[in-house]
């Protein structure tokens, strides 16, 4: 599995620039996404998951721009690709299902033509019976009746649009989904059926999950691996049990000592501080200023995503004593 | 002694007529706050289950289509005069959004100013910024990194405190809160449910806490009402709602929370889907489509709240046995006192653990 990367994004950096000057939302992010794994990007708001998953959709407007980096996939790379041959690529081998994705739904067509659209634009000559045969077919995998494909959004609740979307999204069994933020507009109980279609889809076609999010809830029942983010910059990937279990990175523990639970009272807490301007990024560790183990070299030092136990990578500096020579400069394991 | 704040069987109507289908947002809804001892309420529901028209009723911003809400004993639609201006100090609000709350032209000081000189708090402008320093530090805010600012330049846990600390310079007797924390990172989300706890614990305000989220209003409340489609489901002691769920819905609901740990899944069925059914009639119990549990009675007669413990009832026929809680009064089975402190967290309640 592990060596099996559909998709390798190395030192994706990303800007948006500003007048006061460059935003640096994504500033070097590295991780392989793997065969049939659904890996999660959680964050903060601002934190840059959600302009990953854009960038490597290539959906990236000004004044944000893809300043460096490599995206690779199937042997090319995603970030360098003519425009035309990226528009082949999206959704027919990478889909994306967009935050707020049911509001992605063109209001005045009804759900059978927004399959048909995908479809021929993609190059599918349906016949008409073969065509309905092919959309009852996805309607029937994400749980929804056929009669769903003659009904306008409207008519939907946000679930069913939701899987609605989800359904368009594997309509050419994309070898990888891009779920940017695919519930928050949801209620749990409905956001538990989405994801776990998601997963069952998923599983079925035999695709791989790229999950951004915020919720470590969710993240905690669905993904198989875990990316933290933080100030445009991955602070740890690992296992998803590992890193619930024994978190490395500082603000991972905080960040998961930060959930309250349904059990005892009180056992959660923030974080003090905020997280850095991304516009005048200081030097060092952009988590240091709220970091309880902050040491000089933390203010000189940008931390390297280093694996410091097999397959768990963490870019903080108190690991780095213990880090084997030649430790892994990034979580590629190259 | 009639209570600080009350809702007498109020019902809130959307359409009708000819601005559409009927939709009943709020069902005959009781529930008295007393101005003591203070509480902590928990409203808990889905999008849709009338949490907020419940919230904007309660503030007056919008009229009960039947019954009343009542501040002090009297009907809040007849107040005029120096009792309105008491109703408008004494019940304050906040929002779930902590920007749209305020007008980007202005500083953020103005938000605060402006109450103050509104109720006349201070007698100086010296007075009014000292009351203000002092209340921002309350909520864990730096006065000299806050005032002068625009609400732009500062983070939404930011924005949202300041509104905190603006409830709470009014010093009101009760605070509707609703989804306050819904937009707040994880990280900060802690810190403003801790304030808000603070007003009931050190300043003796109640709190109405509105949320979707029962994770936060299990630490934040002592009692709690679910609601689903504008009725109350399931109401009592939030350890006993939580930690024995009675209503199928309570159970659905809880079982649907994402827990934060890979080795606990979600338990139960995944829910038995609600699209595609239509408003159930109204003699029945609006769960029943999607119970799985869902007997002949059900389908034909709404259930009142039957009272499953000496502080808790549930509106389902599962607990008919159980005494009918009268005139839905919910306020029969809340626990009246001031409850267990948040207990707080030791300060060094997380262990790092660095590399072995």
């Amino acid at each position: 599995m592990r060596d099996n990367p559909v998709l390798q994004v190395r030192d994706l950096r990303v800007y948006y620039h500003t007048v006061l000057g460059a935003v640096r939302a994504v500033d070097g992010v590295s991780f392989d996404l793997r065969m049939g794994e659904r890996l999660g990007l959680v964050g903060e708001s601002g934190s840059g998951k959600s302009t990953v998953a854009m960038a490597l959709m290539r959906l990236i407007k000004p004044p944000g721009r893809i300043e460096s980096g490599q995206a690779l996939f199937e042997g090319a790379d995603l970030l360098a690709l003519p425009e035309q041959d990226m528009r082949r690529l999206r959704l027919a081998a990478i889909a994306l299902v967009a935050q707020g994705a049911m509001n992605s739904l063109n209001p005045v067509i009804r759900v059978r033509r927004q399959f048909a659209d995908a479809l021929r634009d993609h190059g599918e000559a349906l016949t008409r019976s073969a065509l309905d045969a092919r959309i009852r077919e996805l309607l029937a995998t994400v749980g929804l009746g056929r009669e769903v494909a003659d009904k306008y959004p409207h008519e939907l609740s946000g679930g069913m649009k939701q899987r609605v979307v989800i359904a368009i999204a594997i309509s050419l069994r994309a070898r990888v989904i891009i779920a940017d933020e695919p519930t928050s507009a949801l209620d749990v109980v409905v956001q538990r059926q989405v994801v776990e279609t998601l997963r069952r889809v998923q599983e079925k076609i035999g695709a791989s999950i790229l999950l951004v999010g915020h919720d470590m809830g969710l993240m905690a029942q669905v993904v198989d691996r875990l990316g933290v983010m933080y100030a445009g910059t991955l602070a740890e990937v690992c296992g998803v049990e590992a890193i619930f279990r024994e978190p490395l990175h500082p603000y991972t523990q905080l960040l998961i000592a930060s959930l309250p639970t349904l059990e005892r009272k009180g056992a959660f807490r923030g974080i003090p501080g905020l997280p850095p301007s991304l516009l005048n990024r200081p030097r060092g560790c952009s988590f240091r200023s709220r970091c309880p183990h902050a040491m000089q070299r933390c203010e000189v030092d940008a931390p390297v995503l280093r694996e410091v136990r097999p397959d768990h990578f963490v870019a903080c500096h108190l690991y780095e004593m213990n880090a084997p020579q030649g430790a892994l400069q990034t979580a590629a394991g190259e | 002694m009639s209570a600080l704040l009350e809702a007498r069987a109020v019902t809130r109507i959307y359409g009708g007529g000819m601005r559409g289908p009927r939709m009943i947002a709020v069902d005959d809804f009781s529930l008295a706050i007393a101005d003591e001892p203070p509480s902590i309420t928990a409203l808990v529901g889905e999008s849709g289950s009338g949490k907020t028209t419940l919230a904007r009723l309660l503030l007056g911003l919008i009229e009960p289509s039947g019954g009343a809400v009542l501040y002090k004993g009297a009907d809040i639609r007849t107040l005029s005069g120096t009792d309105l201006r008491s109703f408008r100090r004494d019940v304050q609000v906040i929002f779930q959004d902590p920007f749209e709350a305020y007008n980007p032209f202005y500083r953020v000081d103005h938000v605060l100013e402006t109450p103050v000189l509104n109720f006349g708090l201070a007698d100086s402008r010296r007075e009014a910024k000292r009351m203000i320093e002092e209340t921002l530090r309350v909520v864990g805010l730096r006065p000299e990194e806050t005032l002068g600012r625009y609400p732009h330049q500062l983070s939404g846990g930011q924005r949202q405190r300041i509104m905190v600390a603006r409830a709470l310079l009014i010093r009101p007797r009760v605070i509707i809160a609703d989804e306050p924390v819904s937009m707040v990172d994880a990280s900060l989300r802690a810190t403003i449910l801790t304030s808000l706890r603070e007003l009931h614990d050190k300043f003796g305000i109640s709190l109405i806490y509105i949320t979707h989220d029962l994770t936060t209003a299990y630490q934040v409340s002592q009692n709690v009402i679910v609601l689903y489609r504008g009725l109350v489901a399931e109401a009592g002691d939030v350890e006993k709602v939580v930690g024995d769920p009675k209503h199928p819905y309570t159970r659905l609901l809880i079982g649907s929370i994402p827990y934060p740990d890979p080795n606990r899944p979600w338990t139960g069925e995944e829910a038995p889907s609600p699209e595609g059914v239509g408003a159930p009639p109204e003699q029945s119990c609006c769960f029943a489509p999607r119970c799985p549990l869902a007997m002949a009675v059900c389908r034909e007669s709404a259930p009142p709240m039957f009272r499953t413990d000496r502080y808790r009832a549930a509106a389902c026929f599962l607990y008919r046995e159980g005494d009918v809680v009268p005139g839905a009064d919910i306020g029969e089975i809340m626990i009246r006192s001031n409850g267990p402190s948040l207990a707080r967290p030791p300060a060094e309640a997380v262990e790092l653990r660095p590399g072995a």
